[in-house]
């Protein structure tokens, strides 16, 4: 647990970047600081490990007074990804990994055998170990800073703005290696970002602070988005937050109606007499979408051919899916029905935009929705 | 040319006197060099002061150095110390700067980092910031070993100065052949200290060649 107890950061100049901050960071979740620049968010973070002193207040690691010990043992015992990775450029990515084992006196050669197994766990290819970082991707760059901040496995990891420098492919793909590796290892991690999605996407809990380094609220995402505390934070968490909302209710209550398929190399004749609604679903073998045919892209073939297909809409995974995914795979399917698969990703069904509005109903009365 | 051959060993001892006179100034300015060149990459104020003093020491007259150094160090006038003690202040003069351009341009997100891991600052100098200076400074020592070589052999005229000696001898016994021949293994021992300089380099900067975007 990581509590923040009345911490102040002024600078000589009179700048307040952080302001009174009180805030308990649970064990094992992830916390977001999000905010615009200014908001004294990365300095808030680096107070933790003491790259940065408090001018008052005091931060509790697991209720001992971080300034208990000298600021080097404190941080060999935290985890850090910085901005850019921040890799040393003179060393071997495995070296880079085993940085921290080795400060702490474990021998290079076991440092470096642990160092490449954590790479395979980041899901880097151990032969990338001998390279430098130069030769990596940015991508790779960011995973092997994640592997050198785990390297001696600290129960804190402090990560900030890490995934700010990639593209947003790669910067989707971190984010989602980062939640897969999270409920491996269940670390306390916080997170600063000033992306909001990125903030309700990865935290458990999210610190919106603003300009002044000031809170302006604490709370789950599901929370901010439908009761942000002031117009701040609304304005903040910005446009669609009520359909983004929707991203955190279960999809469980939405009815998967039948939907019209046809496979792959059918006839035009068969696949016509399917159509339902003047569409179909083309599947392979193992009844996975390939996309839609119509009457009209039907009228001049005489067989369902992959080139003629019209694309799809996005999927709706049925078991674990939200009313977002639900309603979205409607909203841009070309057949106004969303294709429901299940978590083999065969088509089990389809989904219609107004029952999942009535699922929404239907959930706000049962006060599933916080209102 | 019979003269070149009837001294080539005394040509050869001699060029190794003028190789340590112009090297032990480059390691003692590089040793003075590095504390200096850290504090004014660390303090701005350390910087204003550093750089321009080591600049002025450069523009001081080599011969007028020489002859100050017996006044300065008390040491006799024919003592090779005088040469190495002017040529380290040169050095430094050289390095300071390089060193401090070096250590300033190691990515801040590389030191910040490393602090982070757990580094002290001495233990983060020695491991991250001086290997990763090393090709900035590389150039410095370069330039500071090459004008060494050459300037070694102003102190011929205090009396110690390696091949030096061969010019005043020469120009005095009007044999061109001894001026050329000293000029030529001057010019060969820069060119030597450049490759093995170089190649160095390339030894401790294996990183460095690896090309690709950062």
């Amino acid at each position: 647990m990581i509590e923040f107890q009345a911490v102040t950061k002024r600078y000589d100049d009179g700048t307040v970047v952080v302001d009174s901050l009180d805030l308990t960071i649970e064990d094992g979740g992830i916390t977001v600081f999000v905010g615009p620049s200014g908001c004294g968010k990365t300095t808030s973070l680096r107070m933790i490990n003491r790259m940065i002193d408090a001018t008052s207040g005091t931060i509790l690691l697991d209720g001992a007074d971080i300034r208990a010990q000298s600021p080097a043992k404190l941080r060999r015992g935290i985890g850090y990804v910085i901005q850019h990775a921040g890799l040393f450029p003179h060393r071997s990515v495995l070296d880079n990994v085993a940085t921290v084992p080795v400060l702490l006196g474990t021998r290079k050669s076991t440092a470096r055998k642990q160092a490449a197994e954590l790479l395979e766990r980041v899901g880097l290819p151990a032969e990338l170990g001998k390279r430098y970082p130069s030769q990596l991707s940015g991508g790779q760059q960011q995973r092997v800073g994640v592997a050198r901040a785990l390297a001696a496995n600290p129960p804190v990891l402090l990560m900030d703005e890490p995934f700010s420098a990639v593209d947003p492919v790669v910067r989707d793909g971190l984010q989602e290696e980062l939640l897969r590796l999270q409920s491996d290892l269940g670390k306390t991690i916080v997170f600063v970002t000033h992306d909001i999605d990125e903030a309700i996407k990865l935290g458990d809990k999210v610190a919106v602070l603003r300009v002044g380094g000031r809170l302006a609220q604490y709370a789950t995402p599901a929370e901010l988005l439908a009761r942000p505390a002031d117009d701040f934070v609304a304005s903040f968490v910005g446009r669609d937050r009520g359909y983004r909302a929707l991203g955190f209710l279960s999809a469980q209550g939405v009815p998967v109606g039948p939907v019209a398929t046809v496979a792959l190399g059918a006839s035009a004749e068969q696949a016509r007499a399917s159509l339902d609604n003047g569409w179909a679903v083309v599947v392979d073998e193992a009844k996975r979408p390939l996309g839609w045919v119509s009457e009209g892209s039907l009228s001049t073939v005489d067989q369902v051919r992959p080139e003629d297909l019209v694309s799809g809409g996005s999927l709706f995974e049925v078991d674990s899916g939200t009313l977002r995914t639900a309603l979205d795979s409607a909203l841009s399917s070309p057949a106004a029905l969303g294709i429901a698969i299940d978590a083999q990703g065969a088509v089990v069904g389809g989904v219609v935009a107004d029952t999942v509005v009535k699922a929404l109903a239907d959930a706000r009365r049962c006060g599933e929705v916080p209102t | 040319m019979t003269w070149i051959l009837d001294h080539l060993d005394v040509l050869f001892t001699t060029s190794l006197d003028h190789l340590w006179l112009a090297l032990i100034p480059v390691v003692a300015g590089l040793l003075i060099s590095l504390p200096l060149g850290w504090m004014a990459s660390r303090w701005r104020l350390a910087k204003s002061i550093l750089v321009p003093t080591a600049g002025m020491l450069y523009t001081i007259p080599s011969l007028a150095l020489f002859v100050l150094m017996p006044l300065i160090l008390g040491t006799r006038i024919l003592d090779p110390l005088n040469v190495i003690a002017a040529l380290t202040i040169y050095t430094v003069a050289l390095l300071v700067r390089s060193v401090a351009d070096a250590l300033a341009a190691v990515p801040p997100a590389v030191t910040a980092a490393a602090t982070a891991m757990g580094y002290r600052p001495l233990g983060r100098f020695f491991a991250v910031e001086l290997p990763l200076a090393v090709p900035v400074l590389l150039a410095g020592v370069r330039v500071a070993t090459v004008s060494n070589i050459s300037l070694v052999s102003v102190g011929a005229l205090i009396g110690v100065g390696g091949l030096g000696k061969f010019f005043t001898e020469g120009y005095q016994r009007g044999n061109p052949a001894e001026i050329i021949a000293a000029i030529v293994a001057i010019l060969v021992l820069a060119l030597l200290m450049e490759i093995i300089l170089v190649v160095a380099g390339r030894a401790l900067t294996p990183w460095a060649r690896t090309g690709g975007a950062r």
